[in-house]
């Protein structure tokens, strides 16, 4: 009998797997079939019937998007608020260690503070945001860009949740060798929390790359547009120009799958929310 | 101890938090509140360069909201997509999170990898990818129904069909984050519950009722939840793909705010309009939150 309910399970082991390889492949489709598109000519791809593979490969496409399509520019841009957002990722774990390891006064009442916020949707900050950076000055310019979306309170909590379970002896020990505050934030608190700053760090770094919304509405003019926002301008221009549109897809996605590859360890476990109980 | 560095030292916490607390109240509670005033006024685009025009109008936003048949159409969008949403969320990741709980080696982890790409990835350039294959002429879903002898279908030109399309790219991109959710829980659930309930005789299905499922009560609510606000707020999509059209029929509350504000410019109509989103988003998680208890007070 138990040979029996082995086989068993081994056959329906089998039948997931298969029902997953399917539904796997149906999930990565829309990926091959951006990737391969974009290798293709106008003609090949205007034609009634299409072959999944290119019939004549050709890197066209991906030469339109920095010639004609401003790509350089976009990535130029996207790049530097990509980099900008690492000030930020220093900004929330400094914040976590303020709340995780300090006693001061109104810490319960600023923290809840920043938890409220996650609950804030975007679509009701973005108008006031605007009218702010407007008032500063700040519309049309990138350090206006890069404002509004540079601190996260999802971040700041994680940070702390991590840095409330170092061990108070370090920094005491610490502190009467006369270490300064930073030099123990810099030195001790940041190396000690490396697995939650390579998950942030990815993550900030994938945030950065597809930054969307605040580009969008802050930027007015094309000098200033992030790769999504372009690639949004692209596919209003050329509505037709499928080619040229997976390619500047393929320019924005693989990267992304690239660096999660290489990653994926830290993301992937990152993810426990019922670990506390 | 000199009086100034204990000064310093009661300052120093201040400092590490200071720069994230000044970016969040400068750009997410203080706007709450500049929202919440301007829903209230008649603000536009000569109140932005001249401040002394800008009207209190008391309460006529929010009731003109109410008699914008486009406002009340992407009201019923929005809602449509929140029901048909939120469940196909939860019960697909839930599903591809049991599915590769099945099995432990190499192939089971290569999709977990499979699945999850779509999350990280761009929305702006999958809209972009998903246009291409919903083209009724040249698209890779119609060639491919083509061949079984089905469509063509219209997708996204056809305001009956234009709404599910962009649900099935939404819930394609969501299955993988909520799954590595699912599976971290499936994974945290005690061995020997399953070996207790194999020598009862308990098959796989029941298995799964009586002890998987229970264990999974609280990813379960948390994954409803966020799904569910992010439901609320669904903009990219319809706004790279049909730009709420066609008719109308794929406006969402999000993308008729971001219209009304930026693209016509009526700023105090617009968040008037985002603060009944806002409303809309609290009553829809407190009455899962209401449900959660008592769920868990059988």
């Amino acid at each position: 009998m138990d040979t029996n309910f082995r086989s068993e399970r081994k056959l329906s082991k089998g039948v997931v797997g298969l029902i997953l390889a399917f539904w796997g492949l149906m999930t990565i489709l829309p990926f091959l079939w951006m990737f391969l598109s974009s290798f293709k000519s106008n003609a090949e791809i205007s034609q009634m019937t299409q072959n999944f593979l290119p019939q004549h490969w050709t890197l066209m496409n991906y030469k339109n998007l920095f010639v004609s399509g401003n790509f350089g520019v976009y990535l130029k841009n996207t790049l530097i608020i990509t980099l900008a957002s690492f000030v930020g990722l220093l900004f929330n774990a400094m914040a976590g260690y303020g709340f995780a390891k300090f006693k001061f006064k109104g810490k319960a009442f600023l923290f809840i503070a920043v938890l409220s916020t996650m609950m804030i949707p975007g679509q009701v900050t973005m108008i006031p945001v605007y009218l702010i950076l407007n008032q500063l000055h700040l519309t049309n310019t990138l350090l206006g860009i890069i404002l509004p979306g540079l601190v996260g309170a999802f971040a700041i909590f994680l940070f702390r949740q991590f840095m409330s379970n170092i061990s108070d002896s370090i920094i005491e020990a610490a502190r009467l060798d006369g270490a300064s505050e930073w030099y123990i934030f810099w030195h001790i608190i940041l190396p000690i929390s490396k697995p939650v700053l390579a998950v942030q760090g990815i993550l900030t770094f994938i945030g950065g790359w597809n930054a969307f919304l605040w580009p969008l509405i802050i930027a007015n003019d094309q000098k200033y547009y992030t790769l999504s926002v372009g690639l949004q301008l692209l596919q209003g221009q050329h509505t037709t120009d499928y080619g040229l549109q997976m390619a500047g897809s393929s320019f924005m996605v693989i990267p992304i799958i690239i660096i999660f590859l290489i990653f994926q360890k830290y993301i992937l476990q990152g993810f426990n929310v019922q670990a506390e109980k | 101890m000199s009086m100034g560095k204990s000064i310093r030292n009661r300052l120093m916490p201040y400092t590490f938090v200071l720069p994230a607390l000044l970016l969040l109240f400068l750009f997410s509670l203080i706007p709450i509140l500049i929202a919440l005033v301007i829903s209230f006024t008649g603000l536009d685009i000569t109140g932005l360069g001249n401040w002394s025009t800008v009207k209190f109008v008391g309460l006529d936003n929010f009731v003109k909201l109410f008699h914008d048949s486009q406002f009340l159409q992407s009201i019923g969008n929005t809602l449509y997509y929140v029901v048909i949403g939120v469940p196909l969320v939860v019960l697909l990741s839930l599903t591809v999170a049991i599915l590769i709980n099945f099995g432990n080696n190499k192939f089971f982890s290569f999709l977990r990898l499979i699945f999850y790409t779509p999350s990280i990835t761009n929305t702006v350039a999958v809209a972009v990818v998903w246009t291409y294959m919903y083209n009724p002429n040249m698209g890779l879903l119609n060639n491919m129904l083509g061949k079984i002898g089905i469509g063509p279908l219209q997708w996204l030109n056809d305001p009956a069909t234009a709404k599910i399309s962009l649900i099935i790219l939404a819930v394609w991109k969501a299955i993988g984050l909520n799954m590595l959710i699912f599976l971290a829980a499936l994974q945290g659930i005690p061995r020997s519950l399953y070996e207790a309930a194999e020598l009862d005789g308990a098959n796989w299905w029941e298995q799964t009722r009586h002890i998987t499922l229970p264990s999974l009560r609280f990813s379960i609510f948390f994954v409803s939840v966020t799904t569910l606000i992010g439901w609320f707020q669904f903009f990219d999509e319809p706004f790279v793909m049909t730009k709420g059209g066609p008719l109308n029929s794929t406006n969402s509350v999000a993308l008729f705010v971001y219209q009304n504000g930026f693209q016509n410019s009526n700023f105090g109509y617009a968040a008037a309009g985002s603060f009944i989103m806002f409303a809309a988003i609290i009553v829809a998680t407190l009455i899962q939150f209401k449900i959660q208890k008592k769920q868990q007070g059988e």
